[in-house]
């Protein structure tokens, strides 16, 4: 059995899949959302799907995962369904959440999603809450919470390091830095290159990974995951990544030099292309056999579009259930 | 029947939960022994249960309260203190945008059983940061329900009642009443949510109370009835859900409502109150509806100004003498 890295070859392809259903699921909610066909805000992950994708990798279904605004990529990538996802998006009856969710709070119980979130920064909280739950049971989960760079600015996520730290959560806190909090470049909102280095008042381990190599990120995640399960969590983990479009889909970016998207965009940043080169070049997948998966990944995606379009629309008065376990009150 | 504390009543509601469900839990800032919270309420209990399921926090009521909802997500029934309700400012997030609306923005998949348990009211010169009552910003935010309990024996009932349940309780004490005494029975028992308790019957005027105000609004009928006015007091118990037929029976009856409320007078419970009479038993009032509120201003420290602030059963009395 081929590997890289001491990744073998099914993992390796498996990876490969999460990347190219996350790229093509935005790719196309993108293209579904300008055309008017999908209401709400869109925030796109595209350009992190490595980030994403190596850290919910070393996951089993039984963690938990607390995502934020910009959450497709780590929902995608913990094996929720694409079509009721899509449908949610579509705010459809079949949507994963009975169009109450959208593609800012979806969550999928099944999958020990816990949820993307519209409020930057709480997510850290109800991470480390999670982890405090696994450590009361005495079980071996771990809780995974991303967040962003813009997020570590909140005093959520220093509360949540600091009870995390104190009491050996197996709660790893993982950040995607992509550079901007909203319009807000990172070398403005913090003091320090790395968001890691704010680990240390924590006495948290912190480590930093290519956000943009999923294999990286991934090693580095399986690490943290193998420490937090024998009790030596948290762990902050940092990955150094890019998204391509502006904060949420609308907006144009002006904040960001054009140079900067065409290198984080370019052959040698790009998180796929990336992957593909190196799967070649190291003769663990041929080219036709990568492009077959993409093809595959593809039709799956139509398929959601498909299915989310078709799904019946919810009645009005849906609008009422799920205040209470009870209804309404 | 044996008498308790409302304090020790908590305490053994607590007790009790947690030896008979092992997803109970409890987190809050100095809760463990041998401090035993700041009103004492949680004395014995880390002793008992252990420090991993009575969780002593940080300083951190962002981080508690965040916690005590993602734990609740994930399977278990947490009960967070928040020290003082004027504390809930620092994590209003995880209880209004998070607890509040998380089933509701899962569709109904992810329950967040958590109660946070808190104490309101002003009586003992706190000021403004630490006697506000807050109720109706909680009532407010549909997806929680919103619990005051008056009496040891109600305080007891409804907190087993609030640990039972499925959704995200605020689960409102007051600090005076730590130390009121009354009858609690040794065995079993739970309160349901939703049901007042007629305190005292009467037929020319009803009067509506909660927590502290349920007892004060007791010693005016008392003095109402020197005075030939015979009042019916009504103890709401849980503001969310609200019992509203008891509400109507009654004032079908006296015909008369009077509404005392701790909280500023302005866009509280009692205006709620007062705007379902007139939308739903308009018809059977013989006099306006009364409010009898705080003041709209922040508490003061000064004994004589708080006093002059806050409702007490002197004032209730007048109002209501007022009504007739």
């Amino acid at each position: 059995m081929k590997s890289f890295k001491g990744v073998p070859k099914g993992i390796l392809k498996d990876l490969y899949i999460k990347m190219e259903k996350i790229r093509q699921f935005e790719l196309r909610s993108v293209d579904l959302y300008q055309s008017g066909e999908l209401p709400g805000f869109l925030h796109s992950c595209l350009g992190q799907e490595a980030a994403a994708t190596g850290v919910v990798s070393a996951l089993t279904d039984a963690d938990y995962i607390v995502t934020t605004h910009r959450g497709h990529g780590h929902v995608i990538a913990k094996g929720t369904d694409l079509n009721n996802m899509m449908a949610e998006l579509y705010a459809k009856e079949d949507g994963s959440c009975r169009g109450k969710s959208g593609s800012m709070h979806i969550m999928d119980r099944s999958k020990n999603i816990l949820g993307a979130n519209g409020i930057v920064g709480q997510g850290t909280t109800l991470g480390m809450g999670a982890g405090l739950a696994i450590q009361i049971r005495g079980t071996e989960e771990v809780s995974v919470c991303f967040f962003g760079d813009g997020a570590q600015n909140e005093g959520f996520f220093h509360e949540s390091m600091n009870m995390a730290s104190i009491w050996n959560l197996p709660v790893i806190f993982a950040c995607e830095n992509n550079m901007y909090a909203e319009s807000t470049c990172q070398s403005y909102h913090m003091k320090p290159n790395d968001v890691a280095d704010r680990a240390k008042g924590y006495g948290v381990e912190a480590i930093i990974a290519d956000g943009n190599d999923v294999i990286d990120v991934y090693l580095k995640a399986q690490e943290a995951v193998k420490k937090c399960r024998k009790g030596e969590g948290p762990i902050l983990i940092e990955s150094k990544t890019y998204r391509w479009l502006g904060h949420y889909v609308g907006d144009p970016g002006i904040y960001r030099p054009d140079e900067e998207v065409e290198f984080w965009k370019s052959d040698e940043k790009e998180p796929i292309n990336r992957f593909r080169k190196t799967m070649i070049k190291n003769e663990i997948f041929s080219e036709a056999e990568l492009d077959e998966m993409r093809v595959e990944v593809g039709k799956l995606v139509e398929a959601s579009v498909e299915f989310g379009r078709n799904s019946k629309s919810l009645p009005p008065e849906s609008a009422l259930e799920d205040v209470y376990k009870e209804g309404i009150l | 029947m044996r008498v308790i504390t409302y304090r020790e009543a908590i305490n053994e509601a607590l007790a009790e939960e947690m030896r008979r469900d092992p997803k109970v839990f409890l987190i809050g800032e100095d809760i463990a022994d041998d401090f035993g919270g700041s009103f004492n309420v949680t004395k014995g209990l880390s002793t008992e249960f252990g420090c991993n399921r009575v969780r002593n926090t940080p300083i951190s009521e962002a981080g508690l309260a965040g916690a005590a909802v993602g734990a609740a997500m994930a399977g278990m029934r947490p009960v967070a203190e928040i020290m003082y309700i004027d504390f809930s400012a620092c994590c209003f997030d995880a209880i209004v945008n998070q607890a509040a609306k998380i089933r509701y923005m899962s569709g109904g998949q992810v329950e967040v059983p958590v109660v946070f348990r808190t104490q309101q009211g002003a009586g003992r010169s706190s000021a403004a940061q630490h006697a506000q009552s807050w109720e109706a910003i909680f009532a407010h935010i549909p997806g929680l329900k919103v619990v005051m309990p008056a009496t040891p024996y109600d305080v007891k009932g409804l907190l087993k009642t609030a640990i039972r349940d499925q959704d995200p309780i605020m689960f409102i004490e007051h600090k005076m009443l730590y130390g009121e005494k009354g009858e609690v029975p040794e065995e079993e028992y739970t309160i349901p949510f939703g049901q007042a308790a007629i305190r005292k019957e009467g037929t020319d005027v009803t009067i509506i109370g909660t927590s502290r105000m349920a007892n004060f609004a007791l010693k005016a009928a008392e003095m109402l009835e020197k005075d030939g006015i015979s009042a019916e007091v009504i103890d709401l118990r849980t503001i969310v859900p609200l019992d509203k037929e008891t509400i109507i029976k009654s004032v079908k009856k006296t015909g008369r409502l009077a509404i005392a409320q701790e909280a500023v007078e302005r866009c509280g419970f009692a205006s709620e109150l007062a705007a379902i009479a007139m939308d739903e038993f308009f018809d059977y009032l013989d006099a306006p509806v009364k409010r009898v509120a705080a003041t709209n201003t922040p508490v003061a420290f000064a004994p004589a100004l708080e006093d002059f602030i806050i409702p007490n059963p002197d004032k209730i009395y007048k109002a209501v003498k007022g009504m007739f």
